[in-house]
């Protein structure tokens, strides 16, 4: 697809109206589903080779979720590129349908499940050596929260795709600075984070994940360095678009009532500043 | 034949099968220049390991993977679940060392509840070999099974000469009508013994080895149960969750019951010394349990044990 910025950035507001959708009858992950979908955006339309008549070819790029409760974001991104139908969104959380809080596989467009953190570096490596091993040139690519990176087997992984020269696997970092509950680097602190990953054999760079101009020239450049994987980060901010609820901790998981949404997708448009009462579920 | 050339045999003629190990090697040194880009040793990193054997699975393949058991079943036990027992896809899993075999490594190395994770994850299918001749049997049929797999890994060499492997069917060794005693494992050597000197002491007795522990084989202990007056079950694993309890769930899903004597490990860890010592230790040589069942000692000379070739 040949987009503008400009157009990417209509396709970012109507996923992130039905992000804020998905927060009625039951919630979702609203923060981090925020702080992606702008990535999420420009991959669909700008960077992965998937559409969705190839999403079973064995030549298709391969995209996996690892934080897995940012599908939301996810779900909008293949309602609008019409992976899925946008009338599927209603499903979310109903039993007729496989859409609820973390991915599943059988939704085109969806490669893998996740739900449980620092598993899919490790399948991405299983995906990119299988590629290397034929020869193919399909890029893989795994984004992972920054919280998540306080799982050792992300860094198991790091170690692995290093040693194995996968320079057509390229792992995402949402660096949106916070975990469930807490700013990262008041818990575990992960920063310098691009001299982690740099020390663990990866090209890295960094980028605004909200501009889509920074996230075109870092990826203009794919693959970073031959025979090392490639680590985008991407500064973000958790709940972006909603300034009520940016970099919140306590804005995670959200479950809102059908007033407090329509104010929401009013101060999405940037028409009002909404005054949400409702209390941030605990989950855990 | 061996483990290593059958494995050689089947993945050279078959470009789906890719061999990997969490830097375990003892059973496929010589694969490496075989397979070039097929042999994976993605290091001390069991969960990488298998999140890459999912990962390759979804390309079509068919990963053979290689651990020490303890660590493949229980460090990787939630990605085994989660990436290949969900979606169900074709991980073969070979875990070298479980129970007993583990010798005088000590607790950390003891899989004693390896059947019981295993079998409790839909679909997986359990595979436990009584030696080398019965391992050989199975694999073949294994690795090209659709479903996910974890073999028991046991390639001592042993004097019996099994029958062609059928899934999910036990192998049924003589019928006795007093006492039936049901295996797996390399304790089938030791229950071939002791169903001699339970046969000379005047009982009649059979043996089962059951090979596939999921799907087991309810008709052979169903019948078992019927025909014998004792079923005795003999394991290196837990009480818990392994034959004793398939044992137990079949009895009761048949509406049926049974005097059943179970040889296990009760809520411990075995005693570490090299393996002959550690069946003489715990009372699992075939003198030992076929003089438990007795209740007095016989005379016959202890039957001798080889010591386990394992290396590291």
């Amino acid at each position: 697809m040949n987009l503008s910025f400009k157009q990417l950035e209509d396709i970012a507001l109507r996923v992130r109206a039905h992000v804020i959708n998905m927060t009625a009858g039951g919630g979702c992950f609203i923060g981090a589903s925020l702080s992606i979908t702008d990535v999420l955006v420009y991959l669909y339309t700008s960077f992965l080779d998937i559409r969705p008549d190839t999403v079973t070819d064995t030549d298709r790029d391969y995209f996996f979720l690892s934080k897995g409760h940012d599908v939301p974001a996810l779900y909008g991104v293949l309602a609008e590129l019409d992976f899925i139908g946008r009338e599927r969104l209603q499903h979310h959380l109903s039993t007729d349908d496989n859409i609820y809080w973390h991915p599943n596989a059988t939704i085109p467009g969806i490669e893998f499940h996740s739900g449980s953190l620092g598993h899919l570096p490790s399948v991405a490596i299983g995906v990119a050596m299988d590629i290397k091993i034929l020869g193919k040139e399909n890029k893989v690519i795994c984004i992972l929260g920054d919280g998540e990176l306080n799982e050792g087997t992300c860094w198991e992984a790091m170690l692995v795709a290093g040693a194995y020269r996968l320079d057509n696997l390229l792992f995402i970092i949402d660096r949106n600075q916070f975990q469930a509950n807490a700013a990262t680097e008041e818990l575990i602190p992960l920063e310098p984070l691009g001299d982690k990953f740099q020390a663990f054999g990866a090209a890295v760079k960094r980028v605004d994940g909200h501009d889509f101009s920074a996230v075109a020239s870092a990826l203009d450049t794919w693959p970073f360095e031959k025979g090392k994987p490639g680590v985008l980060i991407a500064d973000t901010i958790r709940g972006k678009g909603l300034p009520s609820i940016e970099q919140r901790a306590d804005r995670w998981f959200c479950s809102f009532k059908e007033q407090e949404i329509a104010e929401l997708l009013q101060e999405l448009k940037g028409t009002r500043i909404s005054t949400i009462t409702s209390e941030t579920l605990v989950v855990r | 034949m061996s483990y290593e050339q059958l494995l050689t045999d089947t993945a050279l003629s078959d470009e789906r099968f890719i061999v990997m190990t969490a830097e375990n090697r003892a059973l496929i040194r010589n694969l490496p220049p075989l397979l070039g880009q097929r042999f994976i040793d993605t290091g001390i990193t069991e969960q990488t390991m298998i999140g890459a054997a999912t990962g390759l699975a979804l390309r079509g393949r068919i990963p053979v993977v290689h651990a020490l058991t303890s660590f493949l079943t229980m460090r990787a036990f939630e990605f085994i679940r989660t990436d290949i027992g969900i979606p169900a896809l074709p991980v073969k899993l070979s875990g070298f060392i479980p129970g007993f075999l583990s010798d005088a490594n000590g607790p950390t190395h003891q899989a004693i509840e390896d059947i019981a994770l295993m079998r409790g994850i839909p679909n997986m299918e359990v595979l436990a070999p009584a030696d080398e001749d019965d391992l050989l049997q199975m694999l073949p049929l294994v690795w090209h099974s659709e479903s996910p797999a974890y073999v028991r890994i046991n390639n001592r060499k042993g004097d019996y000469k099994h029958g062609p492997f059928v899934p999910g069917k036990a192998e049924v060794i003589g019928e006795g009508s007093d006492i039936t005693l049901l295996t797996y494992g390399l304790l089938f050597e030791q229950c071939m013994t002791a169903a001699k000197i339970l046969s000379a002491e005047g009982l009649s007795t059979g043996v089962i080895n059951m090979r596939s522990l999921k799907p087991a084989d309810e008709q052979a202990i169903v019948t078992a149960a019927g025909n014998s007056r004792l079923l005795v079950t003999v394991e290196d694993h837990l009480l818990t969750g392994g034959l004793y309890s398939i044992v137990a769930e079949t009895l009761l899903k048949h509406r049926t019951t049974a005097d059943v004597v179970p040889f296990a490990l009760r809520e411990r860890w075995f005693r570490p010394a090299l393996l002959p010592d550690v069946l003489q230790h715990e009372g699992f040589t075939g003198k030992q349990i076929a003089e438990q069942l007795l209740g007095y000692r016989v005379s016959c000379a202890a039957n001798s044990v080889a010591s386990n070739a394992f290396e590291e």
